[in-house]
């Protein structure tokens, strides 16, 4: 089951998408400012701003119990070990069989709490709004991305996440109209646990909006960096997690080594579509009521169960 | 060293009415009587735990025992079915025992001898439940448990309000009671013959089994909480003292689930897919109602109450999924779906014993059990903190604890859903997977609240500042308590981290239970390291692996942030935006944190709220959120018996003459009918 070739490829991914991932949010402001008339800033500019926040002191609150100095790392943990598990240029990870797609939500909800009980832990009024909020918009979020994954288990027959890529991968070209169903939702999702217009803005520091920014307000220096860097991959995470389930052609099989710089194009040109596409939806889209982001999310749910239930009707 | 006799096992279950009866001896002397019945309790269960493991096994076991009436010995039996629920008994209720020695040192000394009488003649009753091969000692040991625990929740019998807690669940244990008194008799068929063997040999055929597995559903369904017969289990598990609450809520409740399995499964035998559905429904209505209500209390204890609540519905839908594939004749699926319920069933009653007795530390320490007035109490009470931690991740259904492992189970199972024959159940399956999911991160959210408000932020109520920081008192719990925490914190990752082991365990109980075992792929996959539930292509999950990644990676991280950086750290004020005039009072209550879930669920709570106008001077806003069963059935059936009872009454008219008037008119009915 343990191979030594595969073990390195499965470190080598891991680091790709830790290192490459403030790439991608570099190229989706920069697309949001093209698309907004304004004049970008570079597309490193997340990397200088995290080697900025590294070397700066970190200051923090004088009743911060342990859980506040531990949560950046525990987030930052969490998304190196999702980024192991999603496969993103080959389907070849000995590490996968350790955590199926139940796990990896397991692991996203973990991250969640954890960074909902920081937000409270200093006990100020903008991390218990945060973290109430977060927590809302999570329980609605993480039952729907498991049906999303769900749909794609019983086409596949199997919760291992190499495995449906392999599967879906190498169908033939059709429509089947529960993953038609289950992309939609699976969007809807990403938009939502990514803090992304139309349910949180990136960008913002309005208290009647922000919902992420809220419970990171008491981070600074290295602490915020990696909570920073974790969110990056996390949307990372999130976008290979889509590309694999939903437009998995090119990545590399099982020990297929020679497809492999072809896997990486054809990711980078994926990335970089998707990133785009992401950028265009928050620019046409204004952000949502917080009280219609339950109404958004439980339309995502109701996709997601319409998906599964269309693969058992129609039986695609 | 194998013991091989059951009597074993009994005589290691008598004990805990001989530690009973010894709790009764320094009468006077309250430290010994906590200090040493307890432990001595605590070393009982251990035994117990370790004979009830190895008769996992073991085959199959019986014993007479020549107590009970004339021509109506007692018969015992020990499986593995009823080994795997004396080792859930006997570990859980060390840890709450070794908890409660040290727990119950304000108790006067005569309080205490009583209390270490019920609280042990209540482990025992609980034992000689699962051992039970009769109907007969089975009602006996069924009502004993009820009664001990009864006076175990009325211990401040002084309140009222324990009073009616109490006399609620009495009432509701006895409607159970007698639906399985009832179920036992539609069993046995008119031979005579109460014995379980008996009943097993007994062929009933599709209607009679169909009404005993409905008396046997909702007879022990009142015991477990299900929905609409849960209305007691909020109100009695807040009144008792916590570690009789941890030992109600994780394991009298189990016991249920317990009878629950054995009559279902072994006695009544041949399980039908429509009773699974049935199963299936009442369990994700008791999941969504627990899960929905314990977000909307502000009283950590019954919010706890209310979780047992939504995880007897989790079990509930392990059992129905199981229920489901054997009926459709998929034996691999149904045993998967029973390892799952199982499984949850002892992760169940570790963390929330675990919750339990970290709730009744809080209240020791700061005499709060209010949620709203708590805040910081991470700085007062360190390492209490830390084990509730654990169990609010475990019951959250985290990786890499033991909640998500039994979650993990349930989902797979429904998983296994497109082999099923019936396409509308086919589709309805995933649909209760469904709800789990949405349970599952409801409870997080819930838990994050208990956590976020009770332990972390700042002191709420200015009146409690003595619990502050500032006092430098260390109010954390005794060695006792917190070794008692610890105890089942380690159980939390034990079950968590190696589960395969357990999986190995149920696969024997299911094995000898229904004479059918999980697929031979699941039992070659699954080592130490790996759990398998069905074969490696379709699921794997390895939370060893998943622990030891997350911990190196996260060290790693911290060991790369020193080595390049600083570790330099400035300590400040909170920034909050800059804004300076922030007091604790600004901080969410746990009615705020839930406002989003009343927002969204509105129309499930009966809420009555007043919202205090803009230019009040004395602005006072209150909120009281009931719950709809109490108007639904519990009212209306209270009305029905009232008004019933009270036409009775005329019958009573107080004068010899009329009630003589009464027997010669029933003699002479039955001189007429009766021949």
């Amino acid at each position: 089951m343990i191979q030594i070739p595969g073990i390195a490829f499965q470190i080598l991914q891991s680091m790709f998408v830790v290192l490459a991932a403030p790439l991608l949010v570099g190229w989706v402001n920069q697309c949001r400012a093209w698309l907004q008339n304004r004049s970008a800033p570079s597309i490193l500019l997340p990397y200088y701003t995290l080697a900025k926040l590294f070397h700066k002191d970190a200051v923090i609150a004088r009743n911060a119990s342990p859980l506040f100095r531990l949560t950046p790392y525990v987030l930052f943990g969490c998304m190196w070990l999702a980024a192991g598990i999603v496969p993103v240029l080959a389907t070849d990870l000995p590490f996968a069989p350790a955590a199926d797609i139940i796990a990896l939500v397991g692991v996203f909800a973990l991250a969640r709490v954890f960074s909902a009980l920081a937000a409270m832990d200093i006990g100020t009024s903008f991390g218990g709004l945060g973290a109430r909020r977060e927590m809302l918009i999570g329980f609605l979020a993480e039952p729907a991305m498991l049906m999303t994954l769900f749909t794609a288990a019983f086409i596949s027959g199997s919760t291992q996440l190499t495995t449906i890529v392999e599967t879906l991968a190498h169908r033939e070209f059709a429509i089947y109209p529960s993953l038609a169903f289950a992309a939609v939702a699976f969007l809807m999702v990403l938009l939502a646990e990514n803090a992304r217009i139309p349910i949180d803005n990136p960008t913002t520091h309005l208290e009647l909006t922000m919902v992420h920014e809220a419970m990171i307000l008491e981070y600074s220096a290295r602490h915020l960096a990696l909570i920073e860097w974790a969110v990056a991959i996390k949307l990372f995470a999130y976008i290979s997690i889509g590309i694999a389930l939903f437009l998995p052609w090119g990545i590399a099989g099982a020990g297929d080594w020679a497809a492999l710089p072809l896997a990486v194009a054809a990711l980078a040109a994926k990335l970089a579509l998707a990133g785009a596409g992401l950028a265009l939806i928050e620019t046409v889209l204004a952000k949502l009521r917080l009280f219609l982001a339950p109404e958004f999310l439980s339309t995502a749910f109701l996709l997601a169960v319409l998906g599964m239930l269309t693969h058992f009707l129609v039986g695609g | 060293m194998t013991i091989e006799s059951p009597g074993a096992i009994v005589a290691v279950a008598t004990a805990w009415l001989v530690v009973a009866a010894l709790a009764l001896l320094p009468a006077g002397n309250a430290f010994a009587a906590r200090r040493l019945a307890f432990p001595l309790g605590a070393l009982v269960g251990l035994a117990l735990s370790a004979l009830g493991l190895q008769a996992i096994w073991l085959p199959a076991a019986q014993l007479t025992l020549p107590l009970g009436l004339p021509d109506l010995p007692f018969h015992l039996r020990v499986d593995p079915l009823a080994g795997f629920f004396l080792m859930l008994l006997g570990s859980v209720s060390a840890g709450i025992s070794v908890y409660a020695a040290g727990y119950f040192r304000e108790e006067a000394a005569g309080r205490l001898a009583l209390i270490g009488l019920q609280y042990h003649v209540f482990l025992a009753s609980m034992a000689f439940v699962i051992l039970a091969d009769d109907a007969y000692l089975f009602m006996v040991a069924w009502e004993t448990m009820a009664l001990s625990s009864y006076f175990l929740v009325t211990t401040d019998h002084k309140l009222p309000a324990v009073r009616s807690a109490g006399f609620l669940y009495l009432l509701i244990a006895h409607l159970g009671a007698l639906a399985i008194l009832l179920c036992f008799g539609v069993m046995h068929g008119g031979h005579g013959d109460y014995t379980f063997d008996a009943l097993r040999s007994a062929e009933l055929d599709r209607r009679w089994a169909t009404v005993a597995f409905l008396l046997a559903f909702f007879g022990f369904g009142a015991k477990a909480g299900m929905i609409p017969l849960h209305a007691w289990l909020p109100e009695a598990h807040p009144a008792a003292p916590s570690p009789v609450s941890a030992l109600m809520s994780g394991i009298m409740l189990k016991t249920a689930i317990y009878g629950m399995v054995r009559v279902i499964y072994d006695l009544i035998g041949g399980v039908r897919w429509e009773w699974g559905m049935l199963v299936l429904a009442v369990g994700a209505g008791t999941t969504l109602f627990g899960v929905l209500y314990a977000l909307m209390q502000h009283d950590l204890k019954r919010l706890l109450a209310y979780h047992s609540i939504e995880n007897i519905g989790i079990i509930l839908l392990g059992l129905g999924m199981s229920m489901v594939f054997i009926g459709f004749g998929h034996a691999a699926a149904g045993v998967l779906g029973l390892i799952a319920a199982l499984y949850h069933t002892l992760n169940h009653a570790v963390f929330k014993g675990l919750l339990f007795l970290g709730a009744g530390s809080i209240l020791h320490a700061t005499g709060l059990r209010n949620l709203n007035d708590m805040g910081g109490l991470v700085r007062v009470m360190p390492k209490t903190a830390l084990y509730f931690l654990i169990g609010a991740l475990a019951i959250s259904a985290l990786p890499p604890l033991n909640g998500f492992v039994s979650e993990w189970l349930t989902f797979q199972a429904a998983l296994q859903a497109p082999i099923l024959q019936n396409g509308v159940v086919r589709s309805l399956l995933p649909l209760f997977a469904a709800t789990l999911a949405l349970a599952g991160a409801l409870t997080a959210m819930c838990f994050v609240k208990v956590y976020g408000i009770a332990f972390l932020g700042q002191p709420r109520e200015v009146k409690h500042a003595a619990h502050a920081p500032a006092a430098g008192r260390d109010q954390d719990a005794g060695a006792m308590e917190h070794f008692g925490m610890a105890w089942l914190a380690a159980g939390c990752f034990v079950l968590g981290v190696f589960p395969s082991s357990f999986l190995l365990v149920l696969n024997r109980v299911c094995a000898s239970l229904i004479g059918q075992s999980l697929s031979a792929e699941a039992l070659t996959g699954s080592n130490w390291l790996w759990l398998v539930p069905t074969s490696s292509a379709q699921a794997s999950y390895s939370p060893a692996i998943f622990l030891v990644v997350i911990v190196a990676v996260t060290l790693l991280t911290f060991l790369l942030v020193r080595r390049f950086y600083h570790g330099r750290v400035r300590i400040s004020d909170p920034w909050d935006c800059g804004f300076p005039e922030q007091t604790s009072r600004m901080q969410d209550t746990a009615d705020a944190f839930g406002q989003p879930i009343r927002h969204v669920f509105g129309p499930i709570y009966l809420m009555q709220r007043q919202i205090p106008a803009a230019d009040d001077p004395a602005p006072r806003f209150s909120l009281k959120i009931e719950d709809r069963h109490w108007y639904w059935v519990y009212l209306p059936i209270a009305r029905l018996a009232e008004y019933v009872s009270s036409k009775i009454a005329l019958l009573q008219q107080g004068r010899i003459s009329i009630y003589l008037l009464y027997s010669f008119l029933t003699l002479i009915a039955l001189l007429v009918f009766v021949r």
